[in-house]
């Protein structure tokens, strides 16, 4: 029983940087309709940048702001000078951009910090609590983080005139720029802020899984998966899909190993957990196809 | 220009975005791709003999060709049928392995190897997109990614390892040239390869211009009025996933074959992405595009190291960079100068400078 | 000599076609060469993975590259300058293939050094021995590239993972009551070899292990895991991993308040890159084999080896970390194959070389432990073969016990 529940904790300590990475994917899928694949190494440079400031010596309370900041602007320079210019390009070609920008982030990152691996502090302190053994402190942090990450950017959308202005843009772009909201901007916003949502993500992630370059290449597909279950219109979905795959993952490792100490038969482990959870989150997409909390859309024709 | 974009789905955006006119492909195949052709083929008469080829450049070749043969699979899938996926490299995981154990534990000949190698993935293709197909877009390509995650993991599992040989891969012999012919190894799988290549691009061409190839198109075109004339979208969009997965499937069975060994490490989730940038850049829905794209994925991704460095030393940049660098900003800029891939560019280069008349 | 090269290539797919062709060194006033060497240069090839998963193994290629340069700029070896021709191979077995093909057939690199990883050295294993050209001193602790007669022309370096291994079951035999063993393994090549080393030394008491949990290097993190095997109640846990995983594996066991006996495998020996990462404090107590010095280790800090290699990293790699562990094994492995050249002296063929390596005695490269020395012989091509256990303490190893020498060869 104890076992089961520090499974669901760590699922869930996982579904967090899941959900925070999801969240960023949804950001930019709502206002622009494209999966981002170099999300996660733009969230894995954001990291670095963090960690580059914290090793000159800056507080912690001074370098998140400041790497949220410059990777607001990156979003938006990205949006501006590399995006712009592909508006009527097909989507395919838009996929190989995003596969050229990873390449490029990795690379970069690569070439700057090198490929050793590095710590990197949590920001939460370390206390110990009644379920501490169950899960720790920063897994306490990112999932408070992404909750709040979500509530936050649910008030934005919701109550104030940008984050209107933004949906608006998004929805439909000729009826927003005939009440005079600047689609261009606000597409160039909303890739800014998937950029500052994806580096929140990536500091959070950084104490976990260490930094290096490598850091988002096995999240992404989680992330990514995290957004489809969800329903990849909705930033609601995005986190609780975020969540529902990694406890699901650890939940199909455990099964299996409970089964195999049981009967003495290898039927799935640690090696199928990911490909098993996939498989289960591709059967309720065939079932439901546009996501667990998505909106079905009616196509017009 | 023949461009239509739909965006109400804007997931097929990009196969739709070159459509392509179906008279365009009732075109007698140029006698200038014949001569090509016949060049190719006694490439190893010429070259090889006199040594101004060497075989290690016979190995590369090859892998050109066995790459066209994998874009051009995933080509007819994403460009002829507007179906995107992310997961090609586990058809062609799927190619070398069926080929390697069945040299490997059943002796069989190494030719004889392909059939089957392409009849079990054509299977798992068509059983695969039976379901996953009710999935559209972004969910399809997030099936087909798990699919390429899957496949290596799968060929690991504990009650396969007896075929898989587990994590160790399987080493298999190269073949020699039969009836003693003066041909290095490389030199005769070369012409095998090729061989295989001029036979797929055929039945392609034939495929396109059939019936099913009119279906196809018109799935990605208009999906709707395919449906209400009485096209079987579910049955036609299983079955060019099939074709697809087969060639993908017989690309890794050759690839198994020059290279004599297969591990899960061979086969990571790069290869599948490797593909699809090689579809994209050479262009797709043009069958040139697929021999562009495996010439892009062998010469250009596979060297994007060498071509990092020599970009750094030519231009004396002050920093070192790392190899995907230039890889990437390469990728941007193509896309940003030809957006339909090269193929597509040069067509509508030809037609900018081709005299009028 | 072109047109040797041309039948020598022609005949790559058969072995016993290509004995007869190989082996006529240009011989010029009793100097022998094969091909990539003259009388100013030695051309050697590599590949590694400078891109994609194990890209963190990349820093061993650079090591190596500026340990060459090193060797250069103070007059090359008997004279001659290294030549170091490296490509990125992904750690993708058919692009190492391509790679060292390019490497053997078009660059004619007199011989091949440290080409890293299991995967990828076991795709160009049979290749290397056909074309008799060395393979020599491969970045991969396997078992199988030790085995001169049926692989003559391929050599390891590091102690290899099944003697490791075994190495280990045997201590906690000897110094754990009733254990209970949970094994963490890298689900690949390396974690079978390191697996099945440990099984070898258990003998008959195999179901002393309670769990094998595995890991796939795209795993986001291995808690799941480390739940699973402080579950089963196992008092021992054998640590499989890479530094990554190594120090996610440490600091979780501390976070779920696990603490087995803790044998780490010797690939993640690294402070600055597991034990750091880990905290300190969650790693008191870990055991493994070593056998290379840490040169971060304030015992070993005025050992004059230590004290070279920390004046090259500061003038060859300034930006790179010297806490990083892949920088001291590069710069070890390469004295070796330097001792060896320069035993080699002008007779520069893949014969002598082999020759040479395979003729090593009590030879201490930099930076190996105390009383750790590399003997190769005809018969014996596994270099490095005694380990001494050591624990975590501080910020620094503590040895204990005797040197562990192995008697597989």
């Amino acid at each position: 029983m104890e076992q089961l529940l520090q499974q669901v904790a760590s699922g869930l300590a996982n579904g967090a940087i899941y959900a925070l990475l999801a969240l960023a994917l949804v950001m930019i899928f709502v206002s622009t309709n494209h999966i981002n694949f170099a999300q996660g190494e733009m969230a894995m440079f954001s990291a670095f940048v963090c960690w580059q400031l914290l090793n000159w010596g800056y507080p912690f309370w001074v370098a998140l702001p400041a790497t949220m900041l410059f990777s607001f602007i990156i979003g938006v320079l990205i949006e501006r000078i590399i995006l712009r210019p592909l508006h009527t390009a097909p989507l395919l070609s838009v996929v190989v951009v995003f596969i050229g920008l990873l390449a490029i982030f990795h690379s970069l990152a690569g070439a700057i910090w090198t490929h050793t691996v590095k710590p990197f502090p949590s920001p939460f302190p370390n206390f110990t609590f009644a379920g501490s053994g169950i899960i720790g402190p920063h897994q306490i942090g990112m999932i408070v983080v992404a909750v709040g990450m979500l509530a936050l950017l649910f008030c934005f959308f919701r109550f104030t005139p940008l984050g209107l202005a933004m949906r608006a843009a998004a929805l439909n772009a000729t009826s927003a720029r005939l009440v005079g909201i600047n689609v261009d901007w606000m597409l160039a916003l909303g890739w800014g802020l998937a950029a500052t949502v994806g580096s929140v993500a990536g500091v959070l992630v950084a104490p976990v899984v260490y930094l290096e370059p490598n850091m988002m290449a096995g999240i992404l597909l989680y992330g990514f998966a995290g957004a489809l279950v969800g329903g990849i219109s909705s930033p609601g979905g995005a986190v609780a899909g975020g969540f529902i795959v990694g406890v699901l993952e650890n939940m199909v490792a455990y099964l299996g190993n409970m089964l195999e100490r049981a009967t003495g038969f290898y039927l799935i482990g640690n090696g199928e957990k990911l490909t098993v959870a996939l498989i289960i989150v591709i059967t309720v997409l065939t079932l439901k196809p546009s996501g667990l909390f998505g909106r079905v859309t009616v196509k017009r024709v | 220009m023949a461009t239509t974009m739909t965006t109400e789905t804007p997931a097929n955006g990009g196969a739709a975005a070159e459509t392509v006119p179906l008279s365009g492909l009732r075109r007698p195949v140029s006698k200038w791709i014949w001569l090509g052709v016949i060049f190719a083929a006694l490439l190893p008469l010429i070259g090889g003999q006199t040594g101004l080829i060497s075989n290690f450049y016979f190995l590369q070749l090859s892998l050109m060709i066995v790459y066209s043969i994998a874009v051009l699979g995933l080509n007819l899938l994403i460009g002829f049928n507007g179906q995107i996926s992310l997961g090609h490299g586990a058809f062609f995981a799927v190619g070398a392995y069926v080929t390697a154990i069945l040299i490997d534990r059943y002796e069989m000949h190494y030719l004889a190897t392909l059939p089957p190698a392409m009849f079990v993935c054509f299977v798992i293709g068509y059983l695969f997109g039976r379901p996953a197909l009710r999935l559209e877009g972004h969910y399809l390509a997030l099936a087909t990614f798990a699919l390429a995650i899957a496949v290596p993991q799968f060929l690991k599992y504990r009650h396969f390892e007896p075929f898989t040989h587990g994590v160790q891969g399987i080493n298999i012999f190269k073949p020699d040239p039969p009836f003693g012919m003066p041909l290095s190894p490389d030199q005769w799988l070369y012409l095998v390869v090729l061989a295989c290549a001029i036979v797929m691009f055929i039945v392609a061409r034939n495929i396109v211009q059939s019936r099913m190839g009119r279906a196809m198109m018109a799935i990605r075109d208009q999906p709707l009025a395919a449906d209400t004339m009485g096209i079987n979208s579910a049955r036609t969009k299983s079955i060019t996933f099939g074709i697809s997965a087969l060639y993908v499937g017989l690309a890794g069975a050759l690839h198994a074959i020059i290279f004599e060994f297969v591990s899960p490490d061979s086969f990571r989730f790069e290869l599948s992405i490797a593909i699809l940038v090689g579809a994209v850049i050479g262009g797709i829905a043009t069958l040139s595009g697929a021999v562009i794209g495996g010439f892009f994925v062998q010469f250009i991704e596979k060297y994007a190291d060498a071509l990092t460095k020599w970009v750094t030393s030519t231009v004396h940049l002050p920093i070192h960079l790392e190899p995907w660098t230039i890889y990437g900003i390469v990728l941007i800029v193509l896309m940003y100068t030809m957006p339909m891939g090269i193929a597509g560019g040069l067509a509508s280069l030809w037609r900018k400078i081709r005299p009028p008349g | 000599m072109t047109k040797r090269t041309r039948r020598d290539v022609l005949v790559g797919g058969s072995a016993i076609a290509a004995a007869s062709v190989v082996g006529f060194p240009a011989i010029a006033q009793g100097k022998k060469y094969d091909d990539g060497a003259t009388d100013t240069t030695i051309k050697i090839g590599h590949s590694g993975p400078y891109s994609g998963n194990a890209s963190a193994y990349g820093n061993i290629g650079r090591t190596i590259e500026a340990t060459f340069k090193m060797v250069n700029d103070n007059g090359g070896i008997n004279g001659r300058k290294i030549e170091f021709i490296t490509y990125d191979d992904g750690y993708s077995p058919p692009k190492t293939v391509e790679m060292v093909r390019k490497l053997v057939e078009q660059d004619k690199v007199l011989f091949l050094f440290n080409t890293l990883g299991t995967p990828p050295n076991t795709a160009i294993h049979r290749y290397m021995n056909q074309k008799k050209v060395p393979q020599l001193f491969v970045a991969t602790g396997a078992s199988k590239w030790g085995q001169p007669k049926e692989f003559p022309w391929t050599m390891g370096w590091q102690p290899d993972y099944v003697t490791e291994g075994a190495i280990y079951a045997k201590h906690i035999l000897a110094t754990v009551k009733e254990p209970k063993i949970g094994i963490l393994m890298q689900n690949d090549d390396y974690g079978k070899d390191y697996y099945n080393g440990f099984i070898q030394g258990l003998g008959d008491k195999k179901n002393l292990i309670a769990q094998l949990a595995t890991y796939e290097v795209t795993d986001p993190t291995v808690d799941s895991q480390m739940i699973q095997l402080k579950n089963t109640g196992a008092n021992v846990f054998f640590n499989i991993t890479t530094p990554k995983f190594a120090a996610q594996a440490i600091k979780k066991a501390a976070e779920i308040d696990w603490k087995p006996a803790h044998y780490l495998n010797n690939v993640s020996s690294s402070f600055g890159s597991v034990f750091r990462p880990a905290g300190i404090p969650a790693s008191q107590g870990v055991m493994l084999a070593l056998y290379r010095k840490d040169a971060n280790d304030a015992q070993f800090a005025s050992a004059p080896d230590v004290v070279a290699f920390k004046a090259f990293m500061a003038k060859y790699m300034a930006s790179f970390d010297i806490k990083d562990d892949t920088h001291n094994y590069g710069y070890s492995v390469t004295h070796t194959l330097i001792e060896v050249l320069k035993k080699c002296g002008d007779e520069l063929t893949r014969d002598n070389v082999m020759k040479q390596s395979a003729s090593l005695k009590g030879y201490e490269a930099p930076l190996l432990l105390p009383g750790i020395k590399i003997n190769t012989s005809a018969t014996d091509f596994y270099p490095l073969q005694s380990v001494q256990m050591a624990r975590v303490k501080g910020e620094s190893f503590e040895m204990f016990g005797e040197i562990l020498s192995s008697e597989s060869a």
